[in-house]
């Protein structure tokens, strides 16, 4: 194999991973405040789509990135009241956000479907994924902040009795999960296609889900983590290429087969995900009367 | 002196119950005002009221006289009210540190906070290790946690609710002699207690109330334990005396040589435990928390096949290698110490929580349907039996106050026969009504031929109860000592491990 080859691949690898490092550390910082936020998919789906339309109707960057995540605030704070005030079962609520999502963006981009665009530069949005997960590893061990979150996640009673701001806390962590998934979307729509398809992000947002499980909630793992799987996703196409005699589904099904593969794995050790996982995650918090 | 709070007609009342009735009293400046009261008279919601913590329906806090609208904690805190919790509210998964950078007020640094925290525990004699994750604390070490926690935001009012309830003697007198010495650097301390020789050792005034109303507040000084119990109950409270003039003879339960060799660091390894029961026998094993209770009892279920090595033998037959079903199936009976979640499932109604613990035996199953008609009967006579105040056995386990929920579960386990007992704590941080009748229904139990186990940190009721007591220290477990040869100096040389 040649240098060029392997800077090819390595180049392809780092397209194609960062959506899911977007989407990922923003589940994780959610789940790290003790909410499971199922919606992903949708939500990217929503910021794709936004995104796109924005910019083949302006032609600006800027609006098209804004309204993009604006997108994700409207979504996620929808998510965030129905789970946070009504106290709907977040299994059930980011399920229905993901259904949503994807009917909504698959309505609202039928007449754009195909239409060219200029893409934006990936490496923008590279780096800066980079000095996300930073910046996200820095706030929660370092900053009180990133502890209260920390502490809203491990325990809701005492972290209220404590006199902290639970709904508050978790509003802004659904948010920002919520804003970093359209930003997923966005650079897929935007950077990576550059175009606009019907459930174009194809199950990365449940890859991005089980990666925070698989990096354990910490945020470098979960760098380490997507590019993995990002990897494996790029190997297939070179297998491929390569002449490797297997059907092609079988090499479309890998990156899913891993997840499934890791997942397993990784819950065998109870004593591990028991340690790491936010004791409060997926429970409601009600406030003493 | 200056009044520091002041109640004014505090009422609130949940569906069905009235938690506080027209309370109104005062609490001197500089203080330590005691809270005394059966369990659900009141005094956790009348503090968790003060706390910001529940909202009143009516009523006025006046805090240095001016009114004080307190709806939430921050905003008690701000007032400088702080509270110590029962169960305590730590974050486990966390280090100590952190801990006490999410209790303060202000941001501050982490060496800010090794200096003012090392300051509070040099002055007051607590021994903290900041890097320490709460999980690897014994009970009494996150009780200081909590209270440095508190004292870091320099606070004019501390409730503390239930302190001793998990401490050692000597963890009490050391935080007695703190506690006092915080008042005379102007603290004011609230202390809901239920036990009576604290509240007379330790506070200025106490407030007694009963279902919700004040009885009276008075100064603790001319009062006695017999007094204030009377004033707290509105009965007398007969002791439970065990006889302990008893020959035993027939063996029933063994444990030999008993070890565990376990990695995680989390856990106590058990040490060659011996133990002999005989029929009839009430065993004690007293010591302070975080010493092996957990594991020798987590063997004694064997809930998690717990790996160890040695033998336990019930009436000649090796059940190591039993299940907890099997094990039940042979008469032996379990309460746990954790009542909401291990013993009972605070969401489920009273008779399916009976079912849980009774899917071994097959009266109370139609083929693969549950037998409701047996249940609920078993769950009535548990009621009545044990004087369990509840409405009807469809409550949830959740919605009964500790000391009823323990009756309860206690005398589901020993309305099912059983020849073989083993509680832990069996009144831990329940009421005085609740716990008199829980030791005198064990002793009456023993007298019958029942052999009953008790795992307590507390030494007084192990003291009334037990006819043998041995001290867990480390994972080894001391020689057995009885009853009527045990002097207090000699048992608390054995609590801190001074035993061959």
């Amino acid at each position: 194999m040649s240098i060029e080859l392997i800077i090819g691949i390595l180049n392809v690898i780092l397209i194609s991973t960062t959506p899911l490092v977007f989407a990922g550390i923003g589940e994780l910082v959610t789940e790290k405040s003790g909410v499971l936020n199922l919606g992903l998919e949708g939500l990217m789906l929503v910021g794709a789509v936004t995104g796109f339309i924005t910019l083949v109707l302006t032609g600006n960057y800027f609006y098209s990135l804004f309204l993009s995540i604006i997108s994700g605030v409207i979504l996620s704070g929808i998510f965030a009241f129905l789970v946070l005030n009504l106290m709907t079962n977040q299994i059930a609520t980011g399920l229905a956000l993901t259904i949503f999502g994807i009917g909504l963006s698959a309505m609202l981009g039928k007449k754009f479907a195909g239409t060219p665009i200029d893409g934006l530069n990936p490496y923008y949005f590279i780096v800066i994924s980079f000095l996300l997960v930073f910046f996200v590893a820095y706030f929660l061990s370092k900053t009180k902040t990133g502890l209260i979150v920390r502490a809203v996640g491990e325990n809701h009673n005492s972290a209220y009795a404590l006199g902290y701001n639970v709904f508050k806390t978790r509003y802004l962590t659904i948010i920002f999960g919520g804003v970093m998934s359209s930003l997923a979307g966005y650079y897929i729509s935007i950077c990576y296609a550059p175009m606009w398809q019907e459930g174009m992000t194809a199950g990365r947002g449940w890859i991005a889900l089980a990666l925070v499980v698989f990096a354990t909630w910490k945020p470098w793992r979960l760098l380490v983590g997507a590019y993995i799987f990002g990897g494996v996703a790029i190997m297939q196409m070179n297998l491929q290429a390569i002449g490797v005699k297997l059907p092609g589904q079988f090499f479309n099904m890998m990156p899913y087969l891993a997840t499934i593969i890791v997942l397993v794995f990784i819950s065998s050790n109870k004593l591990r995900l028991k340690i790491n996982a936010p004791s409060s995650l997926n429970i409601p918090f009600e406030k003493n009367q | 002196m200056q009044s520091i709070v002041e109640f004014k007609n505090i009422f609130k009342s949940y569906p069905g119950v009235i938690a506080n009735d027209d309370v109104s009293f005062d609490i001197k400046k500089q203080s330590i005002h005691a809270i005394l009261g059966e369990n659900g008279a009141g005094k956790s919601t009348l503090v968790k009221i003060l706390y910001g913590h529940v909202k009143p329906d009516s009523g006025e806090i006046l805090i240095n006289s001016d009114l004080a609208i307190i709806n939430s904690p921050s905003t008690a805190k701000n007032l400088g009210i702080n509270m110590v919790f029962q169960h305590f509210s730590l974050f486990e998964s966390l280090t100590v540190a952190e801990n006490l950078i999410l209790g303060m007020n202000e941001n501050i640094s982490l060496t800010k906070l090794k200096d003012k925290s090392k300051t509070i525990c040099d002055k007051y004699g607590f021994n903290l290790n900041l890097n320490s994750p709460i999980s690897s604390l014994s009970v009494g070490q996150r009780q200081s946690v909590e209270i440095v926690r508190s004292l870091l935001n320099n606070p004019k009012i501390l409730i503390m609710d239930e302190p001793t309830s998990v401490l050692t003697p000597d963890e009490i007198r050391k935080l007695f002699k703190i506690l006092k010495n915080l008042v005379n650097d102007g603290l004011t301390v609230i202390f809901i207690s239920h036990k009576l020789e604290e509240i007379i050792n330790l506070s200025d005034y106490v407030t007694i109330m009963r279902n919700g109303k004040v009885v009276s507040t008075i100064s603790t000084q001319n009062e006695d334990s017999e007094t204030l119990g009377y004033k707290m109950l509105g009965y007398k409270v007969s002791k439970a005396k065990q006889v302990s003039d008893i020959n035993f003879s027939q063996e029933i339960f063994n444990i030999k040589n008993l070890s565990t060799h376990s990695k995680d660091p989390f856990t106590i390894n058990l040490n060659k435990i011996d133990l002999n029961l005989k029929k009839g026998q009430i065993f004690g094993i007293a010591g302070v928390a975080g010493n092996g209770q957990k594991e020798l009892m987590e063997i004694l279920l064997n809930e998690n096949d717990y790996e160890f090595s040695g033998d336990i033998i019930f009436k000649d037959l090796k059940i190591n290698a039993l299940s907890t079903f099997q094990r039940k199936s042979l008469s032996i009976s379990y309460v746990t110490e954790e009542r909401l979640g291990h013993s009972a499932i605070p969401e489920m109604s009273l008779s399916e929580n009976i079912f849980l613990s009774m899917n071994h035996k097959s009266e109370f199953k139609k083929g693969d349907f549950i037998n409701f008609e047996k249940i609920n009967s078993y769950a009535s006579d548990v009621i009545k039996n044990f004087n369990v105040d509840t409405p009807s056995y469809n409550v949830k386990a959740g919605k009964l106050s500790g000391g009823n929920l323990q009756k309860f579960i206690i005398g589901r386990e020993i309305m099912s026969n059983p020849e073989l007992l083993i509680l832990s704590q069996p009144t831990w941080g329940i009421d005085a009504g609740s716990e008199a009748f829980i030791k005198k229904t064990i002793v009456e139990l023993s007298q019958k031929g029942v052999s009953i186990i008790i795992i307590s940190h507390d030494l007084d009721e192990l003291l009334e109860v037990c006819h043998q007591i041995s001290v867990l220290y480390e994972g080894s477990l001391s020689n057995p000592l009885n009853v009527e040869d045990i002097n207090i100096t000699k048992l608390g040389k054995y609590m801190g491990g001074l035993f061959d």
